[in-house]
């Protein structure tokens, strides 16, 4: 397909990057995963449904198989690779590994990137009385075939019970 | 339950050291066999057959090859070896010979510069059938004679049938004691692994004429075994490293992409990546085996079990595969847990044009235990009875003979796990709206308001919906049967590195998401009592491992870890005798010398008065330790193929799950409030990765209770996506409550006892006998569809026998 692409222009991660001969008919998970050289978007499905391909796309959570990559043209992408910082996991991942919530990891990716909208959103107050039942709801769109979900409701609590997420039913189920 | 002994070790058994690869999975850097990239690679594409069962005319590769960018097309004529593979039978083409017998059976394979290219090419590719009939019941493939052969050159279509004859049913002497016959038919539709990573791998050709393969798979010996021949190869050129795995439940037992990648990189010289898109990893991997089911129990007044009778079919679909081994568990395992004297059971593993099916989570047990347990609720109901006492009456128990005469050795707490089950707390009575009240109601912050049947948006306003409780009990082997010797080897190593003791181990076996990477270590430290221990990438560089099937793993490769730890840990105390003869005085026995905490220590555990005789870094120094070790488990028997008597399995796994379930009866809809499981572990190795496959086998059997199912018609697949056979989302899924006991096998590494796929049995039986209770119809099909629930007159009336 030499020749073929287009350029595509990212702030990935919060850095500028270009990839030139990117296929036309690519998704911006193909682009990412296949011309950024970030293979954490995951390609479990390529349909929507699993939520595995999770990115930030200028601030909200997308599908990114999903994407024509040419609609992400100069858009800032957030993908896993950007979640760690120098001063290592970010509160998020480190609550997923601690939790158990990792077993094959296909899925781990996407949800991160939904967990860390809610924990945005939580501190901007967007929503608030986070417990068990709105958990479910919010990550209604990925699928994990190894847990059960059930310690992936412990991560994201564990992920919430922040200092600066309000406190009072975080965690209650009942 | 059974006191430990052992001395906890920082990080080893017993305790939740955190997985070694959680921060490669959480960063995205951990490479899945989807991730890998070599230079210059090629991207393979797969040509499928569109019908169930047709002769092939004749193929025209021409136009596919002429494409740009095009650099192989091959078809069954370009394999350069044998022409078939199997894991039981080699009856599986590599590619289609002449003939496609099922619907999505490769046909042709294309390397090209990119996926794209690789795509059209496949779809360049000109195919002449001539469509035939396809055999897609399964009863007439079993029993009627007209019926076309999927083989020809078989004389029918019965890949297995393996009867259990244990007593006489029939005899006139049991019918005195007879209060309740129950005879009822089941079927249970075909579940999908649906694993989330897809089957990828990269073939890299290698200087001498070989292949090194990097793949996603459950065994790599196993594949290396069937790749070789039929890439006219000796094993040795064929080399195979496991790529990171995203799932497998057993779809990755048989070959899927490995020689078709193979053969390309060794066409074309190049590296070669396969990677299924979701729907062609719907066609490329076996599914579980659907089954039609006749039971018939009859019991005392008392309720315990007269006599039973099972007939039960599995359609394994156009090849082998794995049924020979799915019919014998289903044969052994037919009436489950239960003591009775007077069985017989007949399976059959059967041909059809029907997807191929083998190998998933439960294997042949999954099938069987949603009968039986259905069957134990029948005769319960019948008797006025309490579901679970029928069951604590009827448990095995250590000692107890099963129908194939096989005696339980060591704990069989069934009784001790039903007994904690019932003492779990069972979930607030549902807070449904008052009549007329306005709906939704408002909901008060911090107050559990259950998620209505069929969601919070759109369906009930809560009038008809019903509360229900069930229960499921399952057995499970552990570990391969009927005189299968599935050993495993691991190759430790001990040195001192920066003046540190670090153990190494190096073993063939699959971590496809369970953890045994994290166990592997455990073993290691609280074996040689060290601090660092590194598991080292599997691959074929060392013997095999067995396969990460039949909750194996921790047995056998846990059982050969330790093995080659203790080897180890004997030499290291021989060096120390030959370096330090003075440790110790003449009353005292090298035989006594434990390792902990780096360092060699006499008699065991610092509380008991144990010495330090020398650290690891002084007795080791420059000198490396390394020990390879296989380890078998006990010997078993096949099942004698007419009375399917023998000692066919090495160990039994028990679980018990109770479910809760609301029912919108007018709707049909279900959703499960809460489920509880008591499952007998043994002995817990690591509590992390243990909840997480009780918790992940529950989502699985719900799966199979309530939604999943590859619906085929006349052969044909008709929902190869997530669009529609859908899994458990977080939102199915209730909270599960969770108690493991440990009694220990006195056999087993540790005591411990195979724990994946038991929960996965009880978690299905349970569900639907909630939603029996809830709703009062018989249920006899799953997954349960809301046609068989709504009580809707003319509607969900199911066939079969009522009572007889």
């Amino acid at each position: 397909m030499t020749g073929k692409g287009i350029r595509l222009e990212l702030t990935l991660n919060g850095k500028r990057q270009v990839a030139t001969d990117v296929p036309a008919n690519t998704s911006l998970l193909g682009a990412l995963r296949d011309h950024f050289g970030l293979p954490g978007a995951k390609n479990a499905c390529e349909q929507g449904e699993c939520g595995s391909c999770t990115v930030f796309l200028d601030g909200t959570p997308v599908c990114s198989c999903l994407v024509a990559a040419g609609q992400a043209q100069g858009a800032a992408v957030g993908t896993v690779e950007g979640l760690a910082d120098e001063d290592g996991l970010s509160l998020v991942q480190q609550a997923f590994v601690t939790a158990g919530a990792v077993q094959c990891g296909f899925c781990t990716p996407g949800f991160l990137m939904v967990v860390r909208d809610l924990q945005l959103r939580a501190r901007g107050r967007t929503i608030i009385n986070l417990d068990d039942d709105e958990v479910r709801e919010a990550l209604a769109g990925n699928l994990c075939r190894c847990t059960g979900y059930e310690k992936v409701i412990d991560a994201v609590r564990a992920a919430l019970a922040d200092p600066d997420v309000p406190r009072r039913s975080v965690g209650a189920s009942g | 339950m059974t006191v430990t002994t052992s001395t906890p070790v920082h990080k080893g058994i017993g305790g939740s050291p955190l997985r070694p690869d959680g921060t490669l999975k959480v960063t995205g850097e951990f490479a899945y066999s989807s991730d890998l990239w070599a230079e210059g690679m090629l991207y393979g594409s797969t040509l499928r057959s569109p019908h169930p069962r047709a002769r092939i005319v004749r193929i025209d590769t021409s136009a596919a090859a002429a494409m740009a960018g095009v650099h192989a097309v091959l078809t069954s004529a370009d394999i350069p070896g044998k022409k078939t593979y199997g894991l039981i039978a080699d009856d599986c083409p590599v590619l289609a010979i002449d003939e496609v017998r099922y619907h999505g059976e490769p046909v042709a394979v294309v390397a090209a510069d990119d996926l794209d290219t690789a795509r059209r090419a496949a779809k360049a590719i000109v195919v002449e059938y001539e469509v035939l009939e396809p055999v897609s019941d399964m009863r007439r493939a079993a029993f009627d004679a007209e019926s076309p052969r999927v083989h020809a050159d078989r004389a029918d279509n019965i890949v297995r049938y393996q009867p259990v004859r244990r007593g006489n049913p029939d005899a006139a002497d049991l019918q005195d004691r007879v209060a309740v016959v129950v005879t009822r038919e089941y079927e249970v539709g075909m579940q999908d692994q649906a694993f989330l990573g897809p089957e990828s791998g990269l073939a890299i050709p290698t200087e001498d004429g070989g292949v090194d393969l990097h793949v996603a798979t459950q065994w790599l010996h196993v594949d290396q075994e069937q790749m070789a021949p039929c890439l006219a190869l000796p094993p040795e050129k064929v080399q195979l490293t496991l790529a990171g795995v995203g799932g497998a439940f057993g779809g990755r037992e048989d070959l899927s992409m490995q020689i078709h990648a193979s053969m390309l990189a060794l066409r074309t010289k190049r590296p070669v990546k396969m990677v299924y898109d979701r729907r062609e990893s719907f066609f490329g991997h076996v599914h579980r085996h659907p089954a039609l089911m006749k039971y018939t129990h009859a019991a005392d007044a008392d309720g315990r079990l007269v006599y039973a009778k099972a007939q039960l079919l599995l359609d394994g679909g156009a090849y082998a595969s794995t049924t020979d081994a799915v019919v014998g568990n289903a044969a052994s395992l037919g009436i489950g847990p239960y003591e009775c004297d007077d069985v017989l059971i007949e399976a059959y593993g059967l041909y059809t044009n029907n997807p191929p099916c083998g190998a998933m989570r439960g294997f042949g047990a999954v099938q069987a235990c949603f009968a039986y347990e259905s069957q134990m609720d029948e005769v319960a109901a019948a008797l006025g009875m309490d579901p679970v006492e029928i069951r604590r009456i009827n448990a095995v128990k250590e000692g107890s003979i099963l129908p194939t005469g096989q005696r339980i050795e060591g704990p069989a707490p069934l009784r001790e796990i039903l007994d904690e089950l019932v003492t779990m707390p069972m979930p607030p009575e549902p807070s449904l709206p008052e009549p007329g009240e306005p709906e939704p109601r408002t909901r008060v912050p911090g107050e559990r308001w259950e998620l209505p049947p069929g969601g919070y948006g759109n369906t009930t306003r809560g009038e008809g919906v019903r509360r229900g409780v069930g229960y499921g009990v399952g057995i499970k082997n552990i570990c391969y049967s009927e005189g299968f010797d599935d050993f495993s080897t691991a190759r430790v190593r001990l040195e001192i590195s920066g003046g540190e003791p670090i153990a190494s181990v190096h073993t063939a076996a699959a971590e496809v998401g369970q953890g045994l990477v994290t166990l592997q270590a455990q073993i290691a430290r609280t074996e040689l009592g060290v601090d660092h221990a590194v598991v080292l990438p599997a691959d074929t560089q060392v013997g095999s491992a067995g396969s990460s099937s039949a909750s194996r793993q921790s047995y056998m490769t846990g059982g050969a870890v330790k093995t080659a730890c203790e080897a180890v840990r004997m030499e290291v105390i021989e060096l120390a005798r030959r370096k330090f003869p003075e440790l110790l005085s003449d009353d005292e026995s090298w035989s006594d010398i434990h390792l902990a905490d780096g360092a060699l220590h006499l008699g065991a555990g610092v509380a008991t008065g144990a010495r330090l005789l020398a650290r690891l870094s002084d007795v080791l120094g420059t000198d490396v330790v390394e020990a390879t070790r296989e380890y078998h488990h006990r010997r078993t028997n096949p099942l004698d193929p007419e009375t399917g008597q023998g000692d066919s399995h090495v160990q039994f796994a028990m679980a018990a799950h109770r479910a809760v379930v609301d029912v919108d009866v007018e709707l049909g809809l279900v959703h499960v409030v809460q489920m509880d499981v008591v499952q007998d572990v043994g002995k817990i190795l690591n509590r992390l990765s243990l909840e997480g496959q009780i918790q992940g086998g529950t989502a699985q059997g719900l799966g199979l209770a309530l939604m999943e199912e590859i619906q085929t018609r006349d052969g044909l697949v008709r929902n190869p996506s997530f669009t529609d056979y859908l899994i458990p989302t977080i939102l199915d899924m209730p909270p599960l409550n969770m108690r493991i006991l440990e009694f220990a096998d006195p056999n087993s590494p540790y005591g411990l006892r195979g724990a994946g796929e038991p929960p996965t049995l009880s978690s299905t039986p349970a569900i639907v006998a909630a939603v029996r209770a809830a709703c009062g119809r018989p249920l006899r099909r799953i997954p349960l569809r809301p046609e068989q629930i709504a009580l809707v007159e003319g509607y969900g009336d199911e066939g079969g026998e009522e009572d007889v």
